[in-house]
């Protein structure tokens, strides 16, 4: 399977990815069926210089930074098993594990467990194989979609996703109104959503 | 379940970006955990994440972290797949509750819910947020056919139906179905005829209403 995924793909345009997502869900399976450390360490050496400075863009000092590094790579060791193509690439799922665990980490005392709540680990119904060749794809689309926004959405989404504000801050920092900010959101996402479904 | 009501698109990205309040997170999870269409959106808006990820410098972690994270991998054995099962049927399951709902819950059932009579027909269940947490979340129950006062939202609210059904000018809203409203919008539900109608609701703000009646109403409203 990873193979003839790795087969159909392209070297992305115009991006400087050297994270192979064919090759990141075989490291994912060896880790899974296997237990193999070396394929972790291959994942923990292609993964943990960005998430660190993934948490240090949102504020995190190094030595935070390097502690949710740790606890976003030994979640990655245990439930590799829970990993399926179709919740994404291998790198889509390893945000969604990072992003969790910060914002538990942020409300450290709450009795909401994020983590939990947003069910990363819960089953998915079984993707179909042609879905998963899609799957291994689709990081291109989205950065081809990405790099064709207009600059004022692509600002929004990177005042959402790298800066980590809210959309009533972003709305106080550019001076525009919530409305615009919301309807700003929803254009970049259509183009996204559109972006995808064309190539399907 | 047929879901006709949705999430609001800015609304899928906030959450996939990680910048939800927490309460708005809960409603949202608990209705993208019955909502394939809306849960295919989030996995789309997390591939934003991840191609972000992907792009972002890479900061060099210490050896010793290294060391460290590869020392622990003796101590913790990754989950097998029989442990996953388990891990996701218990300890808690509901069929009447979305997942997230249930495991705030602690696995309770609506029946099981201690309710505080808000005002005739009316009561309210608070549900515990973090201490520093700026929104609001609760369950809402809201008697067969009763009117609620025409209101606005001093805030942003979303609001996600567990049981029965209301009516308002955006059209019927069934279990599963989300309220996910601008503050500016103003509407005055009624709950159908058939039962009572149970929902979840996240709010920013107090809650204004207008009229005098509706005024009165509101301190003890606190939605
Ligand atoms: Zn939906």
């Amino acid at each position: 399977m990873a193979l003839a995924a790795r087969s159909i793909m392209t070297p992305p345009s115009g991006t400087r990815s050297t994270l192979e997502q064919a090759e990141m869900a075989s490291l994912i399976a060896r880790v899974s069926e296997r237990r193999d450390r070396l394929a972790f360490a291959a994942l923990f050496d292609a993964y943990s210089p960005r998430l660190k400075s993934f948490m240090m863009k949102k504020g995190a000092g190094a030595e935070l930074a390097e502690d949710l590094v740790q606890d976003t790579m030994l979640a990655v060791w245990t439930k590799a098993s829970f990993y399926s193509a179709e919740k994404g690439s291998v790198t889509t799922w390893i945000y969604t594990i990072a992003r969790n665990l910060r914002i538990d980490r942020l409300r450290r005392e709450s009795t909401v467990h994020f983590t939990e709540i947003d069910g990363f680990d819960a089953p998915d119904e079984g993707p179909a194989s042609d879905h998963i060749m899609i799957r291994s794809q689709e990081d291109r689309f989205v950065s081809e979609a990405l790099a064709t926004l207009p600059p004022e959405q692509k600002q929004i989404l990177m005042l959402s996703y790298s800066d980590d504000l809210a959309q009533s801050e972003i709305s106080e920092k550019l001076g525009i109104p919530l409305g615009t900010v919301k309807s700003r959101m929803r254009l970049a996402y259509r183009k996204l959503k559109s972006a995808l479904e064309d190539r399907t | 379940m047929t879901i006709r009501h949705h999430l609001d698109e800015a609304t899928i990205l906030a959450y996939a970006a990680g910048t939800l309040n927490e309460a708005f997170s809960v409603v949202v999870a608990a209705h993208v955990s019955v909502c394939p269409s809306c849960r295919a959106a989030v996995r789309q808006a997390e591939a934003v994440g991840g191609n972000l990820l992907e792009q972002t410098d890479a900061v060099a972690v210490s050896a010793d972290t290294r060391a460290r994270m590869m020392a622990q991998l003796d101590v913790v054995a990754p989950l097998n797949t029989l442990e996953r099962s388990r891990s996701i049927t218990s300890p808690i399951t509901s069929r009447e509750l979305p997942r997230p709902l249930a495991r705030l819950l602690g696995g309770s059932s609506l029946d099981e819910i201690r309710w505080r009579a808000l005002a005739p027909g009316i009561a309210v269940h608070d549900l515990p947020l973090s201490p520093q947490a700026r929104g609001h979340l609760k369950l809402l129950r809201i008697g067969a056919g009763k009117a609620m006062p025409e209101h606005g939202h001093g805030g942003e609210e979303i609001t996600l139906i567990l049981k029965g059904a209301y009516r308002d000018k955006f059209g019927e809203f069934r279990a599963g179905d989300v309220a996910d409203l601008d503050e500016s919008i103003e509407h005055s539900p009624v709950v159908t005829e058939d039962g009572p109608c149970i929902c979840l609701i996240a709010t920013e703000a107090p809650t204004r209403m207008k009229g005098l009646f509706a005024r009165m109403l509101q301190p003890w409203f606190g939605i």
